[in-house]
């Protein structure tokens, strides 16, 4: 396939630290779409999880990442909408306002580094509409996963707050669906689809955003999904990794396999399972494996 | 927050309101007419009666600040920015109690995960402990090193905030 440019790719925290099946499924997604992925030189967190402690922190961190990009002369593509929001939510801040862009400036020339405004950063789902198309993706897909039917749950951060971020709309999320259908199969609507994962104050309060994630699988199960698509390492970690925790203390079962939507295009475009990290999932997926398995590719 | 401790009368600092006001994001405080959208969409209170946005709206208002400072509940939100969207007089509600935990961080009230976390980023650059073994790992999955983290050049960055000075002086 022809090359689409070359991105910082900006991997951020959690992917590295607990989901690696996002990262392993994106890298040979992009691959195949002819995108190149830049390695960040330098790197520290986003600075989002530090919010609650200190605004001008999360400034401070995220700038740091712009200017290094913008030394690099490279846009960002993110896994994370975390870190997605809150890079774009720093560009937009410090293009709008010169006096706090110098006073982060300040910040940032003792490390040689300079804030200019001249990237731009985009989450993988925008990117895929936006710069790779839906025709492309399309045509790269060679099992269509048709009669599969699942579930989706774009995530809070990718959309809010809606007057930072401009890019979908917030109670009525498309990005995602579309990219599904793109792959063949079809979403199934549920209750109370754009509810929050619950994940930010895991740690904080266990019992509320399990709760969360209780709600959440009740209503996909009772919507006939056979599986659930995220875009967000800490949805995923949620749904993936926390479903078992929740069937425990709930004393309820779901079984409701939860794929990075990576996957479910990699799938789609032929690749064996292995190669897309399914084998790390927690809730196992091997119904829609098999599923895959027996569609015959189209060549 | 004891029974006690909730039915003591408080101490009202007229100006807080100002103070919020004047943060990025707090600026529509004042604009609030309590009509209560924030804490009936909010997923935090449907599962915590103690959690109510409204009523931190409220009280920054008209000015508790210690109650709201020293709260538990501060820390509760998700910051799912729902309320936010939906506020219909554009009240940042996610980013004023931002600028509370804020302000109570800045007086020394850190749970402890915010702590953990931030001294991990200190140490990598990232927030999180990254376990030798996923490291060691990546090379058999056959994925690139991670990006290094430069904690000494982090700290000259963030030296100067008020932030950091707390965390020293402890
Ligand atoms: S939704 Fe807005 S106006 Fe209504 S109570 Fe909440 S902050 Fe106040
Ligand atoms: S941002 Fe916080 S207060 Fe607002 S709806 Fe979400 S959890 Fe509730």
């Amino acid at each position: 396939m022809e090359k689409v440019g070359k991105y910082m790719f900006f991997l951020g925290c959690t992917i590295p630290y607990r989901v690696t099946s996002y990262e392993i499924s994106a890298r040979k997604v992009l691959q195949r779409l002819g995108v190149d992925l830049v390695e960040m030189p330098e790197f520290n967190c986003c600075g989002l999880p530090l919010e609650p402690l200190s605004h001008e922190l999360t400034l401070i961190l995220s700038a740091r990442n712009l200017a290094v990009a913008e030394r690099e002369g490279l846009d960002i593509l993110t896994l994370c909408p975390g870190c997605f929001g809150t890079l774009k939510k720093t560009n937009k801040a410090l293009r709008e306002d010169k006096s706090l862009k110098e006073e982060i400036n300040g910040c940032l020339k003792e490390v040689g580094l300079e804030f200019k405004g001249s990237v731009n950063v985009k989450h993988i789902s925008q990117f895929l509409i936006e710069d790779i198309g839906l025709d492309r993706i399309k045509k790269s897909v060679i099992k269509p996963l048709r009669g599969l039917r699942v579930a989706e749950h774009s995530g809070c951060h990718l959309s809010r707050p809606r007057k930072y971020l401009e890019f979908e709309d917030p109670e009525n999320p498309k990005a995602l669906k579309t990219l599904i259908e793109a792959t063949g199969a079809k979403y199934v609507e549920y209750m109370d689809e754009t509810e929050c994962c619950g994940a930010t104050i895991a740690g904080i309060d266990d019992k509320i955003s399990l709760s969360l994630v209780r709600e959440k699988l009740s209503h996909i199960k009772s919507a006939g999904a056979e599986a659930l698509i995220t875009m967000c390492p800490s949805c995923h970690i949620m749904y993936d990794a926390n479903q078992i925790r929740v069937e425990r203390m709930f004393k309820e079962t779901y079984g409701i396999p939860v794929l990075h939507y990576t996957q479910l295009l990699g799938l789609a475009m032929g690749m064996p399972p292995e190669e897309l990290g399914l084998d790390e999932l927690r809730v196992n997926p091997s119904k829609i494996m098999k599923y895959v398995m027996e569609i015959k590719p189209r060549l | 927050m004891s029974e006690n401790e909730s039915t003591k009368p408080s101490k009202i600092n007229p100006r807080f309101r100002y103070e919020v006001a004047k943060m990025p994001g707090g600026e529509k405080l004042l604009q609030c007419f309590q009509c209560g959208t924030c804490t009936s969409d909010c997923p935090i209170a449907r599962f915590n009666e103690k959690y109510r946005p409204r009523t931190i709206i409220h009280m920054a208002q008209i000015g508790l600040k210690d109650k709201i400072l020293d709260s538990e509940f501060l820390w509760l939100c998700a910051s799912c920015f729902t309320c936010t969207d939906r506020c219909p007089q554009g009240v940042e509600v996610a980013n004023v109690i931002r600028i509370l935990k804020n302000m109570a961080a800045e007086e020394g009230h850190i749970p402890q995960l915010f702590r953990e976390l931030l001294s991990n980023l200190l140490k990598t650059g990232y927030v999180y402990e990254i376990p030798e073994s996923r490291i060691r790992r990546r090379e058999t999955l056959g994925l690139p090193p991670l990006p290094k983290g430069d904690s000494e050049s982090i700290l000259k960055t963030i030296q100067d905030l008020k932030m950091a000075r707390v965390l020293n002086s402890e």
